[in-house]
């Protein structure tokens, strides 16, 4: 199965990250352990250059990544034609359950990665370099999940054959399949959608008060509701979105809704969220490191970017999510 | 972003007083752009192809294996089959394959059957007696042949057999039947020296897609030395093979983009003493590493988007205009009588997306090192030289 252009695409890609992350992780590890910042030694000097080329190569990883992750699940939908009982990338993950570790791993990347570029932002544009023992130490926490991603992939792909016969998203997405997914698709609309609503409503006035106001409780409150918000968004996605989409009571699978069936509506519904989750998510945990006198001020600035990011982001969401529960032919009562 | 917009400006005017060696990278980069762009333009097309050719095909196909091998099939077992609940109807099919020594080519004899009648003909009709044919393009192109004229062909017997051209086969249709003759089904088993009551497989009609596995176990626990073949099996094999040989044809030729990824890594290191100086000026008047770094993107930007439209405009033109001359010999296999190839353009949005990612990715991680270490370069040590 390696001899798939779309597979093979993601495996250069994905070990170019690991290249780029491990390359990043070597100079991470000399900062680490060499640095001063009260010395003017040529030591001193080159490393602080080299934090430059780290920041580079750890922004093109983060771009590279963003692309695998968006082709990972394309891939794997186009890859179901292979396999007998698959009908969208759920049957080509089941046919070797590895692949929803790649997913995982995907995820996580794509989750983290963003704050790493954030902190190297505010950490170089401070001049004095304040968090750079923070950056590379969590540098050097990144670095193994792009390995285990390129380590996993390969496996997974390495792992499946065409003659293997999977399971279709009609068995895990059912509330009979047993598993978390089975739970998430037993639970009512009726209960799913007001907690959407009131999570989306409190998530949005504590975006607005946070960016009117600045207060540090308010920030934390943002941070804290951020993987709140994303994990109501993925129930609220398969319990009553997709469903809305296929306009169909019974079918619950989200991956359906990244076909061309489906106008590839997934991704911007997907991006969008994870968009307004990761900015929402920043101006809270920098709070430990905003007390210091040469980030303040800059962290101040780019919390107004990040906030207004996030309400841009996550009003899309809404309006991605709101369209077929408006315009759609399906009767509420049927969801 | 007026910022942004300033240093793109500078970029491209960098890149301007330097023509020679950008454009020399940009050729090579379009060039390694339009080949891999080729090859996956090129097998999605004939996937798409296949799969619009098995919408009129059967459901089922029914052979006869002995000894691993397909042999001719009793017609009487199709009346078995016909009697399954859900099969609408079993047509025996007579074809095979005839070698003709005077245009050294394999022609694919076919008896009329109901499934013909979504071939289109361009003109003429299908054979009604036994001494007429209905002949594909590059039959009736190879003989010199038109409706009214005539074809020789060797029987099963080695017995030259004269046959009057009724009918000939519209071109969309080549690549079903570029090489094919048909004749009457009884003139099709008796020429290619069938068996009385044989046939060589056994087309079954299926009323309920959703049916039609359960049907082919049903042939197979009656009649256990039958092979059903589902039409899925055949698309799903077609699209396996088609990845495989792409991904085959990639992989020959990842040493070109590793050539390349080099060439564009040492291009992107061998900077010129005026470069140096450039750099050098720059930050002597102000400019940060992390300015000199994006001017570096942005010039990377603008080879790379300018070599991908380049690259995949002669793709384009290659597959479907000019019908992949230089990839179809590798990619369909081996015969004498082949369909002229005309793929309908059309681009999928992941195509590109693969294409980039295949490509681009490369190319930016080998320019990030020597991009970094020409922003870091120190204007003291350049200017002074």
């Amino acid at each position: 199965m390696i001899l798939h252009p779309g597979v093979l695409g993601l495996l250069i890609g994905s070990g170019l990250v690991v290249a780029l992350m491990l390359a990043g992780a070597v100079i991470g590890v000399r900062v680490l352990s060499g640095w001063d910042p009260s010395s003017a030694s040529e030591h001193q000097l080159a490393l602080e250059r080299r934090t430059y080329l780290v920041s580079v190569l750890v922004s093109v990883a983060l771009w590279i990544e963003i692309g695998s992750a968006l082709l990972f699940i394309h891939t794997v939908d186009d890859l179901h034609e292979l396999f007998v009982g698959a009908m969208c990338a759920t049957g080509s993950l089941n046919a070797n359950p590895v692949g929803w570790w790649v997913l995982a791993t995907k995820a996580a990347m794509v989750l983290l990665f963003p704050v790493w570029i954030a902190l190297n932002r505010l950490d170089q544009r401070a001049g004095d370099y304040p968090v750079v023992r923070l950056k590379y130490a969590l540098l050097l926490a990144l670095t193994p999940i792009a390995l285990a991603d390129f380590v996993l992939q390969l496996r997974y792909f390495r792992g499946i054959e065409p003659d293997i016969i999977t399971s279709c998203c009609g068995s895990l997405f059912s509330e009979s399949s047993g598993k978390v997914t089975g739970d998430v698709v037993s639970l009512p609309a009726g209960l799913t959608f007001p907690t959407f609503a009131a999570t989306s409503v409190i998530f949005l006035a504590a975006l607005a008060w946070t960016l009117l106001s600045r207060h540090p409780a308010s920030k934390i409150v943002v941070t804290f509701l951020s993987p709140l918000v994303l994990a109501v968004g993925l129930i609220a996605i398969v319990s009553f979105i997709s469903v809305a989409y296929y306009e169909l009571p019974t079918h619950h699978c989200p991956f359906d809704l990244f076909q061309a069936g489906n106008l590839y509506v997934g991704y911007p519904l997907v991006t969008s969220l994870v968009v307004a989750v990761v900015a929402a998510f920043l101006p809270g945990i920098f709070l430990p490191v905003a007390r210091r006198t040469s980030l303040g001020g800059l962290i101040t600035k780019s919390e107004r970017t990040w906030l207004t990011l996030s309400i841009a982001a996550y009003s899309l969401f809404i309006a991605f999510a709101a369209w077929p529960l408006v315009f759609g032919n399906l009767a509420w009562e049927l969801m | 972003m007026r910022r942004h917009l300033k240093i793109l400006d500078f970029a491209l005017a960098s890149l301007q007083r330097r023509p020679f060696k950008n454009w020399a990278i940009i050729a090579v980069y379009a060039f390694t752009v339009a080949v891999v762009a080729s090859v996956l333009f090129l097998t999605q097309s004939i996937r798409r192809e296949a799969a619009q050719l098995f919408v009129g095909a059967p459901e089922l196909t029914v052979q006869r294996m002995v000894g691993g091998r397909h042999v001719p099939i009793d017609i009487g077992v199709g009346e078995t089959i016909a009697a399954f609940p859900s099969v609408v109807g079993v047509e025996p099919r007579f074809w095979g394959y005839t070698y003709d020594a005077v245009t050294e080519s394999t022609i694919t004899i076919m008896g009329a059957g109901p499934g013909m009648a979504t071939i289109d003909l361009v003109e003429g009709r299908l054979p009604t007696r036994p001494t007429e044919s209905a002949i594909g393009a590059g039959v009736a192109a190879m003989w010199g042949a038109e409706v009214g004229g005539e074809v020789i062909l060797v029987d099963a017997a080695t017995t030259g057999v004269l046959y009057e051209v009724v009918g000939t086969f519209e071109s969309p249709s080549d690549i079903l039947t570029n090489d094919l003759v048909v004749m009457t089904a009884e003139e099709a088993a008796l020429f290619l020296g069938l068996p009385e009551g044989k046939a060589t497989d056994l087309a079954v009609r299926v009323a309920n897609d959703n049916e039609i596995d359960t049907i082919a176990a049903k042939v197979k626990r009656a009649f256990p030395d039958s092979r059903p073949i589902t039409r899925s099996e055949v698309l799903r094999t077609y699209d396996a093979v088609f990845h495989w040989r792409s991904g085959m044809m990639l992989a020959v030729f990842s040493g070109g983009l590793i050539a390349f990824v080099i060439l564009a890594w040492d291009k992107a290191t061998g900077l010129s003493a005026e470069e140096r100086r450039e750099i050098g000026i720059l930050k002597a008047v102000g400019w940060d590493t992390g300015d000199v770094l994006e001017l570096k993107m942005w010039e990377g930007v603008v080879i790379s988007s300018t070599s991908l439209i380049l690259g995949l405009i002669t793709a384009m033109v290659h597959v479907f205009v000019l019908g992949a001359p230089l990839l179809t010999p590798m990619l369909r296999g081996w015969s004498v009588l082949f369909p002229e190839l005309h793929p309908t353009p059309h681009v999928d949005p992941y195509l590109l997306f693969a294409i980039g990612f295949l490509t681009v990715v490369p190319y930016v991680a080998a320019t990030v090192a020597p991009s970094w270490k020409a922003a870091v370069t120190d204007p003291d040590e350049v200017v002074r030289g």
